[in-house]
């Protein structure tokens, strides 16, 4: 078997250094009626050619976005990635290195995430950020956390802006915490009252800008009032690409930003693994969860990068831990890293001003079609769209004609007649003008 | 200390942050110009730059690449941390896991268009249902303690069910620090269970906290000493007669896989690391899987979402009503559908191996450790009596009145081109060293490894040598770093010069 070095002579070899008759015996604790007694359903080894072989007929059956036209969005996104990325995320010594408990032999994973959280702070406006979370969602149960932490109080309030995702880990994660979790109907014309609904007992509202259903929102007001409370606010962000264009939380008040990273790092992969992106302001760095990389310097006075703070962490406080949290998503945040280097200031801004203009394009193509109607008045590169019809028939005929077209929003809000005919297009670097006209023609047909 | 004009030493340079190489203007790619045209973006255009560096793609991949060069990984040395199961990660995973038709799939497909990806969720959980004997898996935690949080939430909502409020979650001392910071994220208090003196967890102990107020047990098996848990079915049986229920972490399920099935031992819920254990690369910090096996009495809350085989194919359940009769999913843990590109490298690696490989692979992790244990404990202090598991603990009795501490050892190992152990876990000896070769180490690498130690040892105990492991490593890209001033005054970001 081609992962295992040892022979038959090596391992007779270490049974008798070790005294022991065989392996089994190695393995005289287990109880006898839990031994060996699976006999898995299961086959035998197999060789590449075999496994590449069955692998690939299951891919098969799946239609990838390269092959179609593809608009779908929703929180995870489809961009070109540079040769160089993917070549660099599998040097060796950073795709097979543990987390960088021992500094001396991992100052290049540390570097690398020194930068990876400057990188964050720059593109939210924020501080400082962490090493990465799972990903957005759960950063977002996370911010929620930690700021009744910091304000002592219990209650969360969810906008409807927020992706039902993130809404709905975190009412799952903070269910059994003794914290009140509060998740506002879904809000597809951003007419919903949130300055009423902020008193002294929030901790903390959690909105999303650009929100679920593509409006842009302006949060200053908000931040004002919540802090007038001493209640914090929470800036979500499915799309960090929209940072190169738009003016980032940091600059409109937010106390916690957590975004997906995935778009600028990995392709979408069925939706996992991403990066979860949080960032915060100075003051409450030491209730930030998970690993945090800091300067310092070495016994010869040499600048090098350690983890630092560890004593927030549960290898340390145990149940008196931020987080249970301990891998992250390192790989993915080293991807989402190198990408924002080789776009760097310039090409970061030129690549959100391309997916806007691609979307304000496919929006001025869409509100053409009879019976369409383009919901929010400001977006960045995705738009909710309201249909004469159900929006997952449209959804699926598309499909059959090739074309993935949009996420139909009765997927995430079944129980809302109102939404039934509304779906999210989301249109990127990626899609070409052919791709759009296919689009257009296609719903003109159907619709 | 470095000699050289430049600070460089041959291979190993010093490279700048990226925000030190920053020329305005410069990228690494090329884009063409948007078409201009009225914007929608409101009053909301970004009014400020937003402070990245410019790079040429050359210089990023030099940057990169000399980066990568001051990383230990598996791939350049042997990394014998404890309780991280540290195994070769095959490239065919890596391969397989870049098709298009698994990476370039959108999470939101119509169900129709994604058959192959609900076939592979599928094909997996048969994998870890029948290795385990357990009758559910929940896919989608993204790493350990996410799975851990995923059986206790499960149990909660078990017991809640039946309206039953229990308070207290029970943990031995031995555990890895996630599990009490788990119990705590769901809501229970703590309490710690002693030892029995030989590495395992006290059942008499244990029976003295069981009762009503208990909601669950959680055990580390193979433990993190390194041992099997030999009485745990006795375990399980007392703590469900106290109403109560057992939660095994499998941190360590790379020792038992294909040989042992977990669902015999009694338990109710076990998290798989699916990354660490089935090969996929650990990348400098994850990302990782965590799918969690219930029990019968476990399944029906089972997060969403899940895939269930109809009359028309795969479908993905995402809501409670769509879950089925019984069925009360006690929330949703991740966004979209869980670590799907894990599970692709995962399942590869298992069709790669098949249960006779699984099975040789833990035996021979067991064969590796239990040779590390023999060679090496008539020098160093091993801390209890074999046969172990996955991994061989010691702790530092052997380094008594020489100076040198369990520390000093273990970066001295660094400069000899050995990542070290893991180092003062688990906490219930002084001074820890726990090892864990893993069944993807030849003989030759473990017997360098062993004579190292033991010359190590030695060197230690001849006396002397205090001030040579005290100024270990030497030959790294870094010296022993300043860790207390990193948290003193946290510097956690690149600033521009005028900021200070």
């Amino acid at each position: 078997m081609r992962y295992l070095p040892l022979t038959d002579d090596d391992r007779r070899a270490m049974l008798d250094v070790i005294g022991a008759a065989s392996v089994d015996d190695l393995f005289r604790d287990v109880p006898r009626a839990a031994w060996n007694a699976a006999n898995p359903d299961l086959p035998d080894h197999a060789g590449e050619i075999e496994v590449e072989r069955a692998l690939a007929a299951i891919a098969r059956k799946n239609l990838d976005c390269g092959a179609a036209p593809c608009f779908l969005g929703a929180g995870a996104y489809r961009h070109h990635t540079p040769a160089a990325l993917d070549y660099l995320i599998q040097r060796g010594e950073f795709l097979t290195a543990y987390t960088p408990y021992q500094p001396e032999v991992s100052q290049g994973t540390l570097q690398t995430l020194f930068e990876f959280q400057t990188q964050v702070a720059l593109i939210t406006g924020m501080d400082v950020a962490n090493a990465s979370m799972y990903d957005g969602a759960t950063a977002c149960a996370e911010a929620a956390a930690m700021a009744a932490r910091i304000t002592k109080r219990k209650r969360i309030l969810v906008s409807g802006s927020v992706h039902p995702h993130y809404a709905s880990v975190t009412a799952t994660q903070l269910q059994f915490t003794g914290l009140e979790v509060e998740v506002l109907p879904p809000d597809p014309l951003a007419m919903e009252d949130l300055l009423g609904r902020v008193d002294e007992d929030l901790a903390c509202l959690i909105v999303q800008t650009p929100g679920f259903f593509g409006h842009l929102r302006d949060v200053t007001g908000l931040a004002d009032a919540l802090h007038e409370m001493g209640a914090l606010l929470v800036v979500a962000v499915a799309e960090p690409l929209s940072l190169g264009l738009i003016t980032p939380p940091g600059a409109m008040g937010a106390d916690i930003v957590v975004a997906e990273g995935q778009s600028m790092a990995t392709p979408p992969s069925f939706g996992g693994p991403g990066v979860g992106l949080f960032a915060t302001r100075s003051k409450y760095v030491r209730q930030m969860p998970g690993r945090l990389c800091g300067e310092t310097v070495d016994v010869d006075g040499r600048r090098g990068y350690v983890l630092t703070l560890s004593t927030r962490e549960q290898h340390i406080r145990r149940e008196k831990a931020t987080s249970n949290i301990c891998t992250n998503s390192g790989l993915i945040a080293l991807a989402f890293s190198i990408h924002m280097t080789l776009l760097g200031e310039a090409g970061f801004t030129r690549l959100a001003e391309i997916n806007h203009a691609r979307a304000v394009d496919l929006a001025g193509r869409l509100g053409q079609i009879k019976g369409v109607r383009v919901l929010p008045p400001t977006f960045f590169n995705e738009f909710a769209v309201t249909l004469p019809k159900p929006a997952a028939e449209v959804v699926e005929a598309l499909a059959a004609r090739g074309i993935l077209g949009g996420v139909p929003v009765s997927r995430f809000h079944p129980t809302y007649p109102e939404l039934v005919e509304v779906m999210l297009v989301a249109a990127t670097e990626m899609n070409t003008d052919a791709d759009v006209d296919a689009l257009v023609d296609a719903l003109k047909e159907i619709l | 200390m470095v000699d050289t004009i430049t600070g460089n030493q041959a291979l190993q340079i010093e490279q700048p942050l990226i925000f030190e190489q920053n020329e305005p203007g410069r990228t690494a790619v090329d884009l063409p110009a948007p078409t201009v045209q009225e914007d929608r973006l409101g009053t909301l255009r970004r009014k400020t730059p937003v402070g990245l560096p410019g790079l040429s793609e050359p210089q990023v991949v030099r940057h990169y690449t000399r980066l990568s060069q001051k990383n230990y990984g598996i791939d350049s040395v042997f990394y014998p941390l404890g309780s991280c199961t540290m195994k070769h990660n095959p490239r065919l995973n890596e391969k397989m896991a870049r098709l298009p038709g698994f990476a370039d799939i959108h999470p939101f497909q119509p169900d129709s268009t994604v058959q192959g990806a609900l076939e592979l969720m599928d094909t997996l959980a048969h994998w870890l249902k029948e290795l385990t004997g357990m009758p559910a898996v929940a896919l989608s935690p993204a790493a350990g303690a996410h799975g851990e949080l995923c059986g206790l939430m499960a149990i909660r909502a078990a017991l809640e069910a039946r309206g039953d409020a229990r308070k207290v979650v029970l943990v031995p001392e031995s555990a890895h620090g996630t599990n009490p910071a788990t119990a705590a994220t769901c809501g229970y208090e703590v309490e710690s269970i002693p030892g029995d003196g030989n590495g395992r967890v006290s059942l008499a102990g244990l029976k003295d906290k069981l009762g009503p107020h208990v909601a669950a047990f959680m055990i580390t098996n193979p433990n993190t000493c390194g041992l099997f848990e030999g009485e745990i079915v006795e375990i399980s049986q007392a703590v469900h007669d106290a109403g109560a229920l057992v939660y095994m972490d499998g941190a360590n399920y790379n020792a038992i896989m294909g040989r042992v099935k977990v669902a015999d031992l009694g338990i109710d819920a076990m998290h798989i690391n699916l990354h660490k254990t089935f090969s996929t690369p650990h990348g400098g910090g994850g990302p990782g899987s965590g799918p969690t096996v219930l029990s019968d009495a476990l399944a029906p809350f089972a997060p969403l979402p899940f895939v269930v085989h109809g009359p028309d194919g795969f479908r993905m359940v995402e809501h409670a009503r769509d879950a089925g009769e019984g069925q009360q999913p006690f929330g949703r843990m991740k966004g979209f559908h869980g670590q799907f590109g894990v599970f692709v490298r995962a399942l590869s690696y298992m069709m790669s191996m098949g249960k006779d490989g699984l099975a040789q692979a833990s035996g021979d992790a067991v064969l590796n450790a239990n040779y590390l244990h023999a060679r090496l404990k008539g020098s160093l202090s091993a801390s209890y009596e074999g046969p172990v598991m996955h991994e061989a603990l010691f702790d530092d009795r052997f380094l008594k009145d020489t100076g040198v501490s369990t520390l000093d050892f273990a970066k001295a190992m660094i400069d000899e081109g050995f990542h070290p152990m893991t180092m003062y876990f688990p906490l219930v000896v002084h001074g820890a060293l726990l090892m864990e070769p893993t069944e993807t180490e030849s003989k030759q690498t473990l017997d360098a490894f062993c004579d190292t130690l033991l010359a190590l040892a030695d060197k230690a105990r001849a006396g002397d040598a205090a001030d040579w492991f005290k100024s270990a490593p030497r030959h790294t890209p870094r010296r022993r770093l300043d860790e207390a001033q990193a948290a003193r005054k946290p510097v956690l970001r690149w600033s521009p010069p005028s900021e200070g």
